[in-house]
């Protein structure tokens, strides 16, 4: 369970569908969603995330929130921005093809610090791809879509319990550091169906939205500090503040100056980089003594684990580092690691996105060899088993 | 039981899914087991041959996919002839009776045949083929518990159905504990 540095309240009950559930990934991400508070959905379909979306459209009138189909992704984006601030929590999602045609709208959200959740169920691309096959594909693109320097955060479940798990994380976490927190899913996590618990509702922690309520000449919608936990408005409410893309004051009007974008965006990457120890949360076995660490992702980190119980059986000592925060990246542990081991292997189901990340950081201190392929199924175990047999020699 | 691999499988319409997702609940909710339901997405679950994998297990599930299935429900000719190879030497075969003609006796698996849709029809509907099937299934694999199975259908199946559905459910079950007590009367 995560520990968050800001005060929490129970879930409103409304939104708590509490006990035990045999349902997909998909549907636990609306319910996350619905347990986090989240009270408006604009969306467009798409495979594999429609599941979602219809859970959200079929639980909305009863729970006592908002469901809209856009005309498209790009409208579907812009009406949760909307939707944020007249004081909403807000959550869409789509795959691929629709995760590019909201990156515009991502990066709006971003420099106004609008929170916000996109779920990314990945099929394989690119392009159209495969709409019903398994991907991972899209990992870079949730942090480099949108244009300009601006730090992203992003999650990656790898079971239908941890759908709900993290979304109600990805909701609490948007709220406190007001960005876009980006759910990376993937086909397989999110049409498979598993028990799922909802824990009853004074169990669920979440980060309610900070309101501002002092007086209206000391409101400021910003602080450019590299801090999070700073409040926020409605429209309506009576306290004047703007918002806008461009390079803005701490009252949100346009200051188009080297020295204010300089301001700007330092805290738009610091808030989350320098916070990367609160953020970051990994999932590690077998570690010490270790001379090879797998490192994986989502679907594939437990594809990984069945190759790593049958490595350790040949006597390969071998652990498992499991990204459940994709960014900010796990810098600071593969920089510890990579001295101590023979190598890092890296199972993805994409042609090696987050390997070039490990790389980086182990900076030559290691092998690190990447299990890549092109999308479309999860791996055979024996082929990780294989990396993990060459990188233990 | 360590870990067990079902296929269910017919034509798009019969409720293949359905059953996957009633007996995954049951294992998951009712019997204290892990189980993992993947099912058919491509152009494939729209009409022509329908597939639904369950993986269940004493313990967590990694891989979520079937590698090889020890039990294969049938309950079209298509999805017969198209998954029947895949299963191993003593793997239990589970057809439609009246729907599928065997290509050989296989011998080498244990066959269970039952007229699903026609007891079905009896009950008043076809609609009720999927749920007769379970309760054979239930009573001739053991891989679930009866209990546990009824315990899962309040919510899978609409709520002014769901007597019907029981019946059904129990009247595949009775045929199957009636093929166990013939098959081990011949043996």
């Amino acid at each position: 369970m995560r520990k968050y540095k800001t005060k929490t309240v129970a879930a409103d009950p409304r939104g708590v569908d509490s006990g035990p559930h045999f349902m997909d990934g998909d549907h636990a991400i609306a319910e996350g969603a619905l347990a986090a508070g989240c009270r408006f959905f604009a969306g467009y379909p798409i495979t594999p995330s429609t599941e979602t979306f219809e859970r959200f459209a079929e639980r909305a009138p009863e729970v006592g929130a908002m469901f809209i189909q856009m005309e498209d992704e790009l409208s579907a984006i812009a009406a949760n921005i909307g939707a944020v601030w007249g004081g909403q929590k807000v959550m869409t999602v789509t795959c691929g093809p629709g995760f590019s045609l909201m990156v515009e709208n991502i990066g709006l959200a971003a420099m106004t610090e609008t929170p916000m959740v996109i779920t990314n169920v990945q099929r394989a691309g690119p392009s159209t791809g495969a709409p019903t096959l398994t991907a991972q594909q899209d990992m870079m693109q949730a942090k480099w879509g949108p244009h300009g320097d601006n730090a992203m955060i992003a999650l990656s479940p790898d079971s239908p319990q941890e759908c709900f798990d993290l979304t109600i994380e990805a909701f609490n976490l948007s709220e406190y550091y007001r960005v876009p927190v980006i759910i990376l899913a993937d086909e397989t996590v999110g049409h498979m169906h598993e028990k799922v618990v909802i824990p009853p509702a004074d169990q669920i922690q979440v980060v309610p939205r900070n309101n501002y309520s002092g007086p209206k000449e000391d409101f400021r919608p910003y602080k450019f500090d590299g801090k999070g936990g700073h409040p926020m408005t409605r429209a309506g409410d009576g306290y004047h503040f703007h918002i806008t893309g461009l390079t803005h004051n701490e009252r949100g009007y346009p200051v188009v100056t080297a020295e204010q974008n300089k301001i700007v965006v330092t805290h738009l990457m610091e808030k989350i980089n320098g916070n990367a120890d609160d953020i970051v949360r990994l999932e590690e076995n077998d570690i010490d003594g270790a001379d090879v660490v797998v490192v994986s992702y989502g679907i594939t980190s437990r594809i990984a684990v069945k190759a790593i119980q049958d490595a350790r059986k040949e006597g390969i000592k071998v652990g498992s580092l499991r990204m459940i925060t994709i960014w900010p990246f796990c810098e600071n542990r593969i920089r510890e690691l990579a001295p101590k081991i023979k190598c890092f292997v890296v199972p993805e189901i994409n042609y090696g996105q987050m390997v070039l990340e490990v790389e980086r950081c182990a900076g030559g201190k290691c092998k690190v060899i990447s299990v890549n392929h092109c999308g479309g199924a999860v791996h055979d175990p024996e082929v990780i088993l294989d990396a993990i047999r060459k990188g233990s020699k | 039981m360590s870990t067990q691999e079902i296929r269910f499988s017919g034509f798009g319409g019969q409720g293949i899914i359905r059953c996957a997702l009633i007996t995954g609940k049951a294992l998951s909710l009712y019997d204290d087991k892990f189980a993992t339901m993947t099912q058919s997405f491509g152009p494939e679950a729209r009409g022509s041959a329908c597939a639904a994998q369950l993986v269940v297990s004493d313990s967590r599930i990694l891989y979520p996919y079937i590698t090889q299935p020890g039990v294969l429900m049938s309950l079209s000719q298509e999805a017969y002839d198209l998954y029947y190879p895949e299963l191993p030497k003593g793997g239990a075969l589970i057809v439609e009776e009246d729907l599928v003609k065997l290509k050989s006796d296989h011998a080498d698996l244990k066959l269970w045949r039952v007229p699903a849709t026609r007891f079905a029809e009896e009950l008043g509907n076809r609609l009720f083929t999927n749920l007769v099937a379970l309760g054979f299934l239930t009573a001739v694999t053991k891989v679930v518990t009866a209990d546990a199975m009824k315990k899962a259908l309040p919510g899978l199946v609409p709520d002014r159905f769901l007597k019907i559905n029981l019946k059904a459910f129990e009247r595949g079950y009775e045929y199957g504990v009636e093929a166990i007590s013939k098959a081990g009367a011949t043996a």
